[in-house]
């Protein structure tokens, strides 16, 4: 077994340690996680509006009846439910310790990430 | 920063996790929902407005994605970035506050007794 004393240089760049489902999974996190945070002030904003009333609020709902503002929010859908599904995959494998079952998860993850995504889509349009 | 703070930021991270997992189920079921019976601003405030049940569940929510995300954030500029020390961790605590009093204020918008 290889430890970290004798781990062949450049090891940590091997394209065989990236090109691994749960380092995409790893991947998804950051990357939904840091977009969320930045979508966050901006969801707080526009909620804010319903200090102006319905009609404060039915001024920002015209703007999201846009294509292009649909076609973000199923992405911002998508991203919430991969970030949520792959954080309760990492819970399970912290506190339940269920690592054997690595890649099932990922699939769980994968699987509930698209079906809110469709749920929402299909209500949508 | 200590190895004890270290720990209790982890254990925020995980808590405030499994708070998220539960209230991001609702949200989405909530939302989905919602687009499905149509949407307009009065029939919102109409179901929201002085609604008890709802305006604490959020505020639970806003409290905690606001101990989440800076601590994933905090995370990320120091993985990617090499952030990492007290001027960092500073910005992640005025980011944390700002992000829940600016998250409040949409609670009590939408949630509250009605218009300001």
């Amino acid at each position: 077994m290889s430890s970290a004393g004798t781990r062949a240089p450049g090891m940590k760049n091997d394209y065989r340690a990236r090109n691994h489902p749960a380092y995409w999974a790893f991947i998804v996190h950051r990357v939904s996680g840091l977009l969320l945070t930045l979508f966050l002030p901006l969801h707080f904003w526009a909620l804010g509006q319903a200090f102006h009333g319905a009609a404060g609020l039915d001024g920002f709902l015209a703007w999201t009846q846009h294509p292009l503002v649909k076609f973000a929010e199923t992405g911002l859908v998508l991203l919430l439910a991969a970030h949520m599904s792959g954080g309760l995959r990492l819970l399970l494998i912290e506190f339940l310790d269920w690592r054997e079952r690595q890649k099932s998860l990922l699939a769980v993850a994968a699987g509930l990430t698209l079906a809110c995504g469709l749920a929402f889509l299909l209500n949508l349009v | 920063m200590s190895q004890r703070s270290e720990v209790l930021l982890w254990g925020a991270q995980r808590v405030s996790a499994m708070v998220l997992a539960l209230c991001v189920v609702v949200h989405l079921v909530t939302m989905i929902i919602a687009v499905r019976s149509g949407l307009s601003g009065a029939e919102i405030l109409g179901r929201t407005q002085g609604n008890v049940a709802w305006f604490a569940f959020y505020t639970l929510f806003v409290i905690a994605v606001s101990v989440h995300a800076p601590i994933g954030l905090r995370t990320i500029l120091g993985e990617a970035l090499g952030w990492r020390g007290s001027a960092t961790n500073l910005l992640i605590a005025v980011f944390g506050v700002v992000l829940a009093l600016w998250g409040m204020r949409a609670v009590f918008a939408v949630f509250g007794g009605g218009q300001a």
